[in-house]
């Protein structure tokens, strides 16, 4: 029967992590970003409020797990048939109506008060006001990748985030607006809010507000096809003069270097063209990223790769080798033009 | 006259399957309408299915033992989840507890069968077909387009990635039609479990004096008829998008993806509680016999499925609380889904309510029971952390969520339903189970489990989601995905051990007798395995115990009740 306890020490065990949580449990990730991409360090109000709700429920919980495995344990060890028993029949006990009672109240008292507590945080999280300032992002699902629009700014990025860090006195949360161009997603970046999903058809939004700078780590929530495993995505948030700084870079054309300019000949030449922009070329497709800015991000294919020389050339030879299923095909160019075509792209920053 | 035994015991001596030649002995099974062998015959097509989810879900831990494995690519473990999913639900849930019923219902109510024996035959060859044409799809279901395919659109088969643009090729037509034909199948089932109660219950079993097994199957078949039409209407819809240019959920024309969640969930949330309360009826029936104590509470019992089945209709867009629903819907269904764990709750207690006080005999299926009510527990209070929406927006669609839902079905379910299969076996083979063979079982199921199922909580928590075939590096993830695969296959050994208990204890067990437990309920009166037409003469009740009260003529139950 002492099997029976092992459920008992995992949430004891539960406990111990968030409180380890608390303690900034930090998971480095190679690429920069600050902790592992968990609730239990939140860095964006909406986060937070879910993560003092998750803690009031765990304890709530935890409580009523405690009492009810004490009382099973209780009443199986102690009524167990014994090795000197008379082999006569228990007393039979039909019911007892004053208990029924006590254990139909006792649960109805629990679930309100869980409710009200869950029903608040949905209202501060679902109903709140903007201030002015407040940034506004259109972020469009796309099979395997994410679209990141900056109306108010008008430019196109794709799938690292950047925002700029809000402070209470001066709050710049941002708003982001959900959309689809294929199939349902779902945007989830555990450090900054719950999840929202990205569905065809439909308008969605959510907000985050984040307190601290630095890489926050998340990926599609919602299965959406062959690769959603590896449809990541990072939200880059900045200081304020960090991120006009990248807004300012990010509103450029492409600038031309005669030194690529095979490169881009090859890009423009081919089908590259029909999906992926690159401002002031004639690339203007929309089903792929778009690169103007390629450079400016740590990672390609949705954050499948770190954005290096040999990675990108491996990306462009055959997008399966490092994302199966990617929607990208071979473009089936010979080594001159792939080396001419990564040289182009090493340009666009 | 009123404490003259009302049953009389069987006349006839047990009989053993005569030899004949194979043919005509198969032959028999498959035109048979006999609630028990068609009863078992959902239980051994269910266990077959059991083996070939068992085998997927082997498969997918292995792909996630380390992250960037290669173990299979990202397209096959896809359809690995998918028809995991499926399988599990539709083809071994769903049939393995139909079952059960159909095999115990008729005895439990002292019937000679169930209402419609030959919609029952027929009940059970959809469902049937059903799987068979789902797993077709391995071979047809590319079409034409070439080699085949197995549907890889996740269980619930979110639109819009059934649509042809996203799913060509027949894959996803199999996983339609196979479910409909299924469906058409257990809702036949239904029909009968609810006429069968309604209608076939021996003399002197009034409904408050039906076991508490009738009582809660009768909910599962109202359930059941309330649930599957909702999958069926949209399926045929999904049909009708695909193939005769309709919109109702093809996002691209007008229509809308979040229609088929409605669906799909107002079928899929009471698809849970159509497996869970044949669950609670097993436990119903085993813990009063290893307590020594009649069910404590009858009455709020039978309230309690009652308010569930009721509730259960109203909680399904928990389901969907990531989809952008208003605030004060998201509030609603948080209340919904909360209230339905007071009724959940009373059971727990009521089952508590009912080994307290008694003398507990650790056999078997009281073990089972036992490991059920830490599980569900756990379960249940796993449920209301999801039930509470800010937390489902930060859990949900994560390893967190199935954790939990495994924790409903594996450690509740199925816990429940061994218990089931091993109270039940001396009655359904004649003979007793290999005790060594059924702890060893017991046990290793028990380890592989929780190593499973509890630390499969953590990645979720650290924000894993769920249905990727691979994951990064360095996200914390590892160490608990590597324990996760490591229980899989202490299960698995577990699952190998009660296969071959079965097999072993059906022809070399001990001769089991009609009434091994010295239990109450009228299956006991005859002969294990009952006769065709199960009671020699109709049996007649006066109370819920009716073993009990012929066994203690001094102090019969109908007394108190």
């Amino acid at each position: 029967m002492i099997l029976d306890f092992q459920p008992g020490l995992i949430i004891l065990g539960k406990i111990g992590l968030i409180q380890s949580g608390l303690a900034g449990m930090a998971v480095t990730d190679p690429s920069g970003a600050s902790a592992g991409p968990h609730m239990f360090s939140p860095a964006s109000t909406p986060a937070q409020s879910i993560y003092h709700l998750a803690l009031f429920v765990l304890v709530v919980a935890a409580a009523i797990f405690l009492t009810v495995f004490s009382l099973l344990v209780y009443s199986i060890v102690k009524y167990r048939r014994r090795s000197s028993d008379d082999g006569r029949e228990p007393p039979q006990v039909y019911g007892s109506n004053q208990v029924e009672l006590a254990w139909t109240v006792l649960p109805v008292l629990i679930v309100v008060v869980l409710f009200l507590a869950s029903a608040r945080v949905i209202h501060s999280v679902q109903d709140p006001r903007f201030p002015p300032g407040t940034i506004e992002v259109t972020a469009v699902g796309h099979q395997f990748w994410w679209e990141f629009r900056y109306p108010q700014q008008g430019f196109v990025a794709a799938n690292e985030l950047h925002v700029p860090v809000s402070d209470s006195k001066h709050p710049t949360p941002t708003h982001i607006t959900l959309l689809s161009a294929d199939t349902d997603h779902s945007f989830w970046v555990p450090r900054l809010a719950g999840k929202t999903d990205l569905i065809p058809n439909r308008v969605n939004s959510m907000w985050i507000d984040p307190h601290e700078t630095g890489a926050f780590l998340g990926q599609c929530a919602q299965y959406c096809g062959t690769q959603h495993a590896k449809m990541l995505l990072r939200v880059i948030v900045e200081s304020r003069e960090d991120f006009e700084r990248w807004v300012a870079n990010q509103r450029q054309q492409a600038k031309s270097i005669d030194t690529v300019a095979r490169g881009r000949q090859v890009f423009e030449a081919t089908a590259c063209v029909n999906c992926h922009t690159v401002a002031g070329t004639n690339g203007k497709g929309t089903f792929g990223p778009d690169l103007t800015h390629l450079m400016s991000r740590e990672t390609i294919a949705a954050g499948a790769a770190t954005n290096t020389p040999d990675n990108l050339r491996l990306w462009v030879k055959n997008p399966d080798d490092i994302k199966p299923g990617a929607r990208m095909p071979a473009m089936q160019l010979d080594n001159q033009q792939l080396d001419d075509v990564v040289a182009y792209l090493l340009s666009l920053r | 006259m009123a404490d003259a035994a009302p049953i009389s015991r069987p006349i006839f001596p047990t009989e053993r399957a005569a030899s004949k030649p194979l043919f005509e002995y198969l032959h028999e099974w498959v035109i048979t309408v006999d609630h028990k062998r068609l009863g078992i015959l959902y239980i051994l097509y269910a266990l077959t299915f059991l083996l070939i989810g068992g085998i997927e879900a082997t498969i997918m831990r292995i792909q996630l033992i380390v992250p960037h494995n290669h173990f299979v690519s990202p397209q096959v473990f896809n359809r690995l989840f998918t028809m995991h999913g499926t399988t599990m639900i539709f083809f071994v849930a769903m049939p393995i507890l139909f079952g059960f019923i159909n095999y115990l219902l008729p005895l439990m109510i002292g019937a000679r069968d169930m209402a419609f024996p030959r919609l029952n035959a027929w009940g059970f060859w959809m469902t049937a077909f059903g799987g068979l044409i789902l797993y077709f799809s391995f071979f047809g279901g590319s079409g034409l387009y070439g080699a085949g395919s197995a549907p890889d659109v996740g269980w619930f088969a979110y639109a819009p990635l059934t649509s042809p643009a996203f799913s060509r090729g027949h894959s996803t037509d199999y996983w339609i039609i196979g479910l409909l034909v299924s469906g058409f199948g257990s809702i036949a089932t239904a029909i009968n479990i609810v006429t069968t109660v309604l209608c076939m219950r021996c003399p002197g079993m009034k409904l408050s004096k039906m076991p508490l097994f009738a009582w809660l199957n009768l909910v599962t078949g109202g359930l059941v008829l309330l649930a599957m039409g909702p999958l069926a209407a949209a399926q045929l819809m999904l049909l009708i998008d695909r193939y005769l240019g309709g919109h109702f959920f093809d996002t691209q024309a007008g229509g809308a993806a979040v229609i088929w969640m409605h669906f799909f969930w107002i079928f899929g949330h009471p698809e849970v509680y159509i497996l869970v309360i044949p669950a609670f009826a097993f436990v119903s029936e085993i813990i009063p016999v290893f307590s020594r104590k009649p069910i404590f509470g009858y009455p709020i019992m039978v309230a309690a499925t009652l308010s569930i089945g009721f509730i259960s209709m109203s909680v399904w867009a928990h389901h969907m609380f990531t989809v952008g629903m208003v605030s004060y819907a998201n509030a609603f269904f948080v209340a919904s889904t909360m209230a339905i764990a007071v009724p959940t709750g009373i059971k727990i207690f009521n089952w508590l309510g009912t080994m307290w006080g008694g003398k507990i005999v650790f056999q078997l299926p009281m073990l089972f029971c036992i490991g059920f009510l830490f599980q569900f527990l756990i379960a249940g209070l796993t449920g209301i952390m999801l039930g509470a929406a800010p937390l489902d927006w930060q859990l949900g669609n994560s390893y967190f969520v199935v954790a939990h839902f495994h924790y409903v079905i594996v450690g509740g379910i199925l816990f429940a339903l061994f218990g089931a299969f091993y109270y039940w076996f001396p009655k359904m083979s004649g003979r007793m189970y290999n005790k060594r063979l059924g702890l060893l079982h017991f046990v290793l199921f028990l380890i592989g489990f929780h190593l499973t199922f509890d630390f499969m909580h953590i990645p979720g928590l650290l924000g894993m989601p769920r249905r990727i075939y691979t994951y990064e590096p360095g996200r914390g993830w590892d160490m608990w995905n590597l324990i996760v695969t490591v229980g899989v296959f202490f299960q698995a050994a577990g699952i190998l051990v009660f296969a071959a208990n079965l097999l072993w204890s059906y022809f070399k067990g001990k001769l089991a007798g009609n009434d091994p437990w010295d239990a109450w309920t009228l299956e006991w009166t005859t002969s294990s395995p009952p006769p065709p037409y199960n009671f020699a003469t109709t049996p007649v009740v006066k109370s819920r115990r009716p073993l009990w009260d012929l066994k203690h003529p001094e102090d019969p139950d109908w007394k108190y009740e």
